[in-house]
């Protein structure tokens, strides 16, 4: 069967438009799927916390989210990287990142807006994966920083 | 004593303790809305503002960023509420996060926006108690004092509500 000349006819038209928007939305859902409550990039705040507080190893915490909400409150511990939507933000997330051994226990978090819109935990995981990191988590914040850590008792720290 | 005496003796008491339970309700209320802080801001085109002294207006404080999908989303939304209430003493003051002046002028320009913005700062965030997420949205009411504060995607029909009962209410 030659799929080119039944085209030309018209008579495939359809199926390979389907195709296309299978192959388009499919890794799209994907990438969506993998920031799910419950998916195994995410740690949620009281297994966090519970960790900071324990005399477990403790992970590097990095915040990927704007200074002005880290000044007044951030995880006690937590390195300020900025917001990793930005290329600067990024660069300084991989140029900080690029000496640590690729199996070190990493965990970013942000909380700057409601979960499903945060600009910066995505790119954010996205470059620490690509630069070969194998143990990173993403700090699952529903609502915000301040309802889902400070309001909660958490460890948390104010300034620069 | 009669039985009408006693009838008023127990209405008159009844009437007592209705009064003093509302008053008591009233003042536990008063003590848990925060008055707004008295803080002295600048819009974007020079004119100073000040939340707490708002001339006997209801005040709604956003604070939110242009970076903020969410945020940015529901200007539209506050922009119409300015268009629908500010006859009746309503004011919409909307206070930037993390946004250059540039971006935030170019934005104004872009939605429209009928009501003032401020760029903001860890001292303005600070004297609302803290905003550690966007958007988060106050109520200021007429008797200054903060009635209502959303952390998160604005909830517009509670919203809508609360602005109303304020406006109706006086306070």
């Amino acid at each position: 069967m030659n799929l080119f000349k039944l085209t030309r006819r018209g008579r495939y038209v359809p199926i390979l438009a389907a195709a296309t928007i299978l192959l388009i939305t499919v890794p799209l859902g994907a990438q969506t799927a993998e920031f799910q409550p419950g998916s195994p990039e995410l740690i949620r705040p009281e297994e966090l916390a519970k960790v900071l507080k324990s005399s477990a190893a403790k992970p590097i915490v990095f915040n990927v989210g704007p200074r002005l909400i880290y000044v007044q409150a951030h995880i006690r511990g937590a390195e300020f990287i900025g917001p990793t939507a930005k290329p600067e933000g990024l660069e300084k997330l991989r140029a900080r990142a690029a000496s640590l051994p690729r199996d070190s226990f990493l965990v970013i978090y942000c909380g700057c807006c409601p979960w499903e819109h945060c600009p910066n935990i995505r790119p954010a995981y996205k470059e620490l994966k690509q630069m070969g990191f194998t143990r990173v988590k993403v700090l699952y914040i529903g609502t915000s920083f301040g309802t889902d850590w400070v309001d909660k008792g958490y460890p948390a720290a104010k300034g620069e | 004593m009669t039985r009408a005496t006693a009838a008023v003796i127990l209405l008159v008491g009844l009437a007592g303790a209705i009064f003093f339970a509302t008053r008591r309700q009233a003042a536990h209320k008063e003590a848990a809305d925060p008055p707004a802080p008295a803080i002295n801001l600048t819009d974007l085109s020079g004119q100073p503002i000040n939340p707490a002294n708002n001339e006997g207006k209801v005040v709604l404080v956003n604070f939110w960023a242009a970076w903020c999908t969410p945020c940015r989303d529901e200007i539209p939304q506050f922009v119409a509420l300015e268009e629908k209430y500010r006859a009746q003493g309503f004011q919409i003051v909307g206070i930037s996060m993390d946004d250059p002046e540039g971006t935030l002028r170019e934005f104004s320009r872009e939605y429209k926006v009928n009501y003032p913005l401020v760029m903001g700062n860890q001292g303005i965030a600070e004297k609302f108690g803290g905003v550690l997420g966007l958007p988060t949205t106050f109520l200021i009411g007429r008797d200054r004092r903060i009635h209502a504060k959303q952390v998160g995607a604005t909830d517009f029909p509670k919203l809508v509500q609360q602005i109303s009962e304020l406006l109706q209410a006086g306070r």
